[in-house]
């Protein structure tokens, strides 16, 4: 039953580790943007329309992809260019985000006449499966080599973004300019191309974390009001709790996806604990990280310095 | 150019103030610029979908208007969303960002349920007036959190606010599901309609909430304005040092405003379950919280003009709910349609700004 409980929290961490790594390599170049709700729900719709419509996973999450970057492309000239507030072009991109992905879902409800349902031999193409030999291990095998294959490219993306942000020169850039964009400037960095690219980059990969809840854990039928349903505000939660590493992402997300099927492994009859503090558990332990955090004044562990502000040249 | 710009920008507080009243007019103009500029853009959108965008915005329009229930219906949606954003203001002036509305509002409900609840037979003036003010304390204490821990430790109010939401609404989940379940109901767990006692009186067909709105719209408007709390957030809100230096208690300024600001997005959730639902459930804010932060922003923390935004806001929301039984499109479009306007809005405001120093470089 632990190794069901553990394989079931992997699949219900992985859309957050998508959103979380988008999420991070967006603050890390200094910007917060609370549009990843939003986004998820493009990548969602997306992901599910092309699917549904060409029968191709690769093509579907390209879709996804792109999408993010189109939304992100919005709040990226608002913010860096125009330099409007963060905070309120996030929320509005969720406002937006979440209005076009259930427009157009209930435009394909109607459509298909009924819940649009995928291919089975699409739902085969991302279904979990044993990798040959490896997923043959006892325990192991089913714990770390059999799953669908979106698993792995998140926990992939999440490595790929980590070893970028830390050993690569362009990283350490990114960094630099999340956190003092003025120094970042004057050491000839091109601070609006830097941000630019992370936040494309970082809405892309968020929203690919939609495609993974509208292709694989609705099923393969689009679900029009349930289908992103606060895991984009979890991801953000889970930023912080990952303090805005990557790698530790990996495992916040574990841990979160254990918190929301925690509920269904729990004996019921020996620890009786209501409902809602399962799913409350993510909130609460990532508001305790942010006070203890800012207790010890730690910098590691805390929001980039720069993430938040606008950088404006002429007021350094 | 650049130097008279980055002299001027250290220059006294008051000269910033009285240069961007001078170009009010002109950011109205600017406003209505970027509200013609969106209507077109989403006249595209429309379009593009395959619909006649003049009939669909005449639609949206009338839709919201068409009848006695409907501009009711559209001024119930309106009264959450002006009281949240009025609540805002005060927090958004600091500086202090506070996405915590939705999460004020629910604890605004969750205090002011209490008292339906275990206590409705007393008076009924006197229940309400309990519901009212647990209603400003639930929602205030939840504002004063966040509040505590950044003046105490610096911790970062955004995230802080964001997290809360989902806390208090998940002890609505709860209480649903536990304590205040109503035994009556069988299956779904929900929690039991208010006595007929517990419920706001409606004033012209439409629950009081309305006219609380309207009296805070003045309230607001006065303390930002005139009171010298108000006063104390503007320098707050334009460097903490300033107000530092001038002797002012920076602490106990960020707590106060930010209880008055959870405190009245508190009557927001008062009012909605005492005025509207008759009871309370999950949907109690139901994003009303986030909403109400782009309308007070949009309306640049100007109450008025956030009375205005809200009433607009709430036409395109009801008014798509029409459009959905004439045109077979989902009422969703009010999402993407509120979107599009603010992006546009938000996007024009740079040229505001810019304007702005501009003329004082000009000047000075």
């Amino acid at each position: 039953m632990i190794i069901n409980f553990l394989f079931a929290s992997i699949k219900a961490g992985t859309p957050l580790l998508f959103g979380t790594t988008g999420e991070i390599v967006t603050e890390k170049s200094g910007n917060l943007n609370l549009g990843v709700e939003g986004m998820m729900f493009m990548g969602a719709f997306m992901s599910f329309y092309t699917a549904y419509h060409t029968g191709n996973l690769w093509m579907a999450l390209f879709a996804a992809f792109a999408i993010g970057i189109f939304a992100a492309l919005i709040y990226a000239f608002l913010t860096v260019t125009l330099m409007a507030n963060q905070n309120v072009c996030g929320l509005t991109l969720t406002i937006f985000g979440t209005g076009f992905a259930k427009f157009f879902g209930e435009a394909m409800i109607n459509d298909a006449g009924g819940s649009p349902k995928l291919s089975d031999t699409l739902m085969a193409a991302f279904s979990e499966k044993k990798i040959p030999l490896l997923g043959d291990i006892p325990v192991l095998g089913k714990l770390f080599f059999s799953h669908n294959p979106l698993v792995y490219l998140a926990i992939i993306i999440a490595i790929i973004c980590t070893i970028y942000m830390i050993k690569t020169r362009a990283g350490l850039n990114m960094r630099a300019v999340g956190e003092n964009p003025a120094a970042a400037d004057a050491a000839g960095i091109n601070v609006t191309l830097v941000k630019y690219f992370h936040i494309l980059l970082g809405g892309g990969i968020c929203a690919l974390g939609g495609a993974y809840l509208s292709l694989i854990n609705g099923g393969g039928i689009w679900n029009n009001s349930s289908v992103v349903n606060g895991q984009g505000w979890i991801s953000v939660a889970l930023v912080i709790f990952a303090s805005w590493n990557p790698a530790k992402a990996i495992f916040g997300s574990l841990i979160f996806g254990a918190f929301s099927v925690l509920q269904f492994y729990v004996p019921k009859n020996i620890i009786v604990i209501p409902n809602a503090f399962y799913v409350m558990l993510p909130f609460l332990i990532t508001t305790l990280v942010l006070i203890v955090t800012s207790m010890r004044k730690s910098k590691e562990g805390s929001q980039p310095a720069g993430c938040g502000n606008n950088y404006f040249r002429e007021e350094r | 150019m650049t130097d008279v710009n980055v002299k001027s920008k250290q220059g006294p507080l008051l000269r910033v103030v009285k240069k961007s009243e001078i170009s009010f007019g002109k950011t109205l103009a600017l406003s209505l610029l970027a509200l013609i500029a969106a209507i077109v853009a989403g006249g595209i959108f429309i379009f593009a979908i395959g619909q006649n965008p003049f009939k669909v915005y005449a639609t949206i329009v009338q839709g919201a208007w068409r009848s006695k229930i409907a501009i009711k219906g559209t001024i119930k949606i309106a009264i959450p969303l002006l009281i949240a954003a009025l609540g805002i203001t005060p927090a958004f002036q600091m500086k202090f960002w506070n996405i915590g509305a939705e999460g004020q509002i629910i604890m605004g409900g969750i205090f002011a349920t209490y008292f339906a609840l275990f206590c409705y037979d007393l008076p009924h003036w006197l229940l309400l007036i309990l519901m009212f003010v647990a209603g400003m304390v639930g929602g205030g204490l939840w504002g004063l959190i966040p509040a505590y821990f950044k003046t105490k430790f610096g911790t970062n109010e955004t995230l802080f606010t964001l997290m809360l939401n989902y806390i208090a609404l998940y002890i609505i989940k709860y209480l649903t599901e536990g304590p205040w379940r109503d035994p009556a109901s069988s299956g779904f767990p929900k929690i039991a309609s208010f006595e007929k006692n517990a419920r706001l009186d409606q004033i012209f067909g439409i629950h009081a909430g309305w006219l609380i709105g309207l009296i805070l719209v003045v309230v607001v408007f006065i303390y930002m304005k005139y009171s010298k709390q108000g006063y104390e957030i503007s320098v707050v809100g334009e460097s903490v040092n300033t107000a530092r230096y001038a002797g002012m208690n920076v602490k106990k300024i960020v707590m106060r405003t930010m209880f008055i600001s959870g405190a009245i997005c508190g009557i927001a959730g008062m009012t909605q379950v005492s005025g509207a639902a008759y009871t309370l459930g999950e949907g109690v804010a139901g994003g009303v919280g986030f909403t109400a932060i782009t309308v007070a922003w949009l309306s640049k923390l100007n109450p008025v003009i956030i009375l205005i935004v809200a009433v607009l806001f709430s036409v395109l929301d009801k008014g798509c709910s029409v459009m959905q039984s004439t045109f077979g499109l989902s009422a969703a479009a009010s999402g993407i349609l509120q979107g599009i306007i603010l992006f546009f809005i938000l996007g024009f405001d740079f040229f505001t700004r810019y304007r702005f120093v501009f003329r004082k470089g000009r000047k000075a």
